[in-house]
């Protein structure tokens, strides 16, 4: 197991929501969380995954999502078993639109 | 000048062919033979050094003979070049090992792949060539013509007439072959019975058949659970449909086997007909029976369908949807793998499948390092046919894309579709494809390369479409790879300027620009999520093997 943890520049998101979770943790899979986070300013991202040494891909998928939505404000908390980039790129995408609720 | 001419003997091939029959009559062999002397039939009608056609292919075997030949004395047999589409079984390796054979000209080696690399590193088999299954078949009627060819069919009756019922296949090529160039045509089949239900092969062309001990083996190689696709495949598949398809109205197809194309088949009566595509896309298919594409002909998606081979358990279904499948007078399927081939590629506007690499200039290539596995009919479908002259809406708009001024050419469309990484984290997206070393390593003239880089019209990936028709330099189409290869080294690589100005001008397509709603990426979308589901689609006509069944 390996703990990560981020802290991401991004466009603010206004509106306050309820957490919402999407996802399980599941061989291949990953299950997000996604909460308001106490500073208004920063998007704070926590991965647990099983797959070690994979910090710099964790990055890349992380910075690139946070440029992609406005996300700054927000808390993420990824319970990961070996989700391929593919998957865990879906599931945000998919969080944040359930907490946005569109 | 007259004498010159008649000092030549013109029927050498027959006088052979004729001698080693008397030899075999001398023994005692009629027509139908028991199969406890086959062994002994081989022996006496194969020579050293003739070329023998093992049938086997990807589903069909031809396994009872395969299994005799290769426990024939190699002191009687030896040095047999064996001709012969795909090495499937242990008993094609083991001819090779005992020295019964020593050349082989294939087209795929799938589950042998690896021990057929060995071999050729302990020098025991020299490949000719590893060919399309087209190409093949073409070589067996100009340099590669069989002396003798061991075939399966269904059943025989007492004159030796054969029926091959829905997996016919490769063997009207193979027998053809062999029969009209005073070849020997013997055969395996599953029963004898007095009255066949059509006759697939006249008894003229077949000189011996035996009933085999055991019926012959069918691989159901097509089938693809529901129960495994995942919501990247359906991701994949959507973009496929609303970026691909619709846009160029693909009505005449084929799909390669895997879970990405399965997951297309599964979206036809659901997300494609949301679309408002029905009627519009995938109405004529060259396509093997898959199971999974039932929801897709019973929502009255599909017009038609012709096919390679069958596929185990959908026999009763394909009989009950004649208008469909390609079917005999008696009610079964006829399949053709060299014909079905053929319609894949003249007659479909688009292939799409997967792979195991990819390259920056496209090409694609399925070789490791340490397996020989060959080609089977991948790049015949997944080719540009420049012997095509008839156009279709695809066909024109995508020549019109390919170039900026006058078109005097259309173009196939041909997709590859591919997670950016495999399992294990292997990226799919790589500087230099294995198949390079493999080439080194065979000693091979051409590396083993499964779809050239030039034909490959669009590359899916879970990051999105790229659109490689509309790349003008080799360095665009270079940064459109890079843009779709997500986080691969090659991906992280990209030249981000450059990837954003090509997704402004829609060389790349993520899913939002798509306007793909993430939400909808989910299982629910699939019109069967199971095999089971697939059952009863069917009414009850499918039968699957048991391997699939869970319930």
């Amino acid at each position: 197991m390996e703990k990560l943890k981020f802290e991401l520049q991004s466009a603010p998101l206004s509106a306050q929501q309820a957490a919402v979770i999407c996802g399980v943790v599941g061989s291949g899979n990953l299950e997000v969380l996604v909460s308001q986070h106490d500073q208004a300013d920063i998007c704070q991202i926590e991965v647990t995954t099983s797959a070690v040494g994979f910090q710099h891909v964790w990055q890349s998928v992380l910075n690139e999502f946070a440029q992609r939505h406005a996300v700054a404000g927000l808390k993420f908390q990824l319970n990961d078993m070996g989700a391929t980039p593919a998957v865990v790129n879906l599931r945000l995408s998919q969080a944040i639109s359930m907490f946005k609720g569109v | 000048m007259n004498q010159m001419v008649k000092t030549r003997l013109w029927d050498k091939q027959r006088t052979r062919r004729q001698e080693k029959l008397n030899l075999a009559k001398e023994k005692g062999f009629a027509k139908q033979v028991e199969h406890t002397r086959v062994i002994e039939l081989l022996e006496t009608v194969i020579s050293s050094s003739d070329r023998v056609c093992l049938e086997g292919n990807n589903q069909k075997q031809a396994d009872f003979l395969s299994k005799s030949l290769s426990q024939c004395n190699p002191e009687v047999i030896h040095d047999l070049h064996i001709v012969q589409s795909v090495l499937a079984l242990p008993s094609h390796i083991d001819v090779f090992e005992k020295g019964i054979a020593s050349k082989v000209d294939f087209s795929f080696a799938g589950p042998q792949s690896l021990r057929l690399a060995q071999l050729v590193q302990q020098q025991k088999i020299s490949i000719g060539s590893i060919h399309t299954y087209l190409e093949l078949y073409g070589r067996y009627f100009i340099d590669l013509t069989p002396n003798v060819c061991l075939i399966t069919a269904h059943a025989a009756d007492r004159e030796g007439n054969l029926y091959t019922g829905a997996n016919t296949e490769d063997t009207p090529a193979i027998i053809e072959a062999t029969a009209f160039k005073s070849g020997i045509v013997i055969v395996q089949v599953n029963e004898i019975v007095d009255k066949l239900p059509r006759v697939d092969v006249p008894a003229d062309w077949v000189d011996f058949y035996i009933e085999s001990p055991k019926y012959n083996y069918i691989e159901p190689l097509f089938t693809r659970d529901p129960a495994q696709i995942t919501e990247v495949q359906i991701l994949m598949a959507m973009m496929a449909i609303k970026g691909i398809y619709a846009p160029y109205k693909i009505q005449r197809l084929n799909h390669g086997i895997g879970f990405d194309t399965a997951a297309i088949e599964l979206l036809l009566p659901t997300y494609a007909a949301s679309l408002g595509l029905k009627g519009q896309i995938c109405t004529n298919w060259a396509l093997n029976p898959h199971p999974t594409l039932i929801p897709a002909i019973e929502s009255g998606f599909v017009d038609s369908i012709h096919s390679f081979g069958s596929e185990v358990g959908m026999e009763d279904y394909i009989k009950e949807r004649p208008d469909v499948f390609f079917t005999g007078s008696d009610g079964s399927m006829r399949s053709n793998r060299a014909f079905s081939q053929t319609a894949g590629l003249y007659a479909c506007d688009l292939f799409i499948g997967s792979t195991l690499q990819i390259d920056l200039q496209g090409n694609s290539s399925t070789a490791t390092v340490d397996r020989i596995s060959g080609f089977g009919g991948a790049p015949n479908m997944g080719s540009d046919p420049h012997g095509r002259r008839h156009a279709s809406y695809a066909y024109t708009k995508a020549g019109r894309e390919a170039v900026d001024g006058k078109m005097i050419k259309g173009r196939k469309l041909v997709v590859q579709m591919v997670e950016t990484y495999r399992e294990h984290m292997h990226p799919v997206f790589v500087e230099e494809l294995d198949a390079w070393q493999l080439q080194e390593k065979m000693e091979s003239e051409l590396p083993p390369i499964m779809i050239y880089g030039e034909d490959v019209t669009h590359i899916v990936t879970e990051e999105g479409i790229a659109n490689l028709l509309l790349c003008r330099t080799p360095e665009e189409r270079e940064q459109a790879i890079r843009g779709v290869a997500g986080y691969t080294p090659v991906g992280i690589q990209r030249d981000e300027a450059k990837v954003k100005e090509l997704r402004q001008r829609g060389i790349i397509q993520h899913p939002e620009d798509l306007d793909i709603d993430p939400t909808q990426v989910s299982r629910d979308l699939l019109a069967a999520k199971s095999v089971k589901d697939l059952v009863k689609w069917s009414g009850g006509l499918y039968s699957p093997p048991s391997r699939f069944r869970n319930w």
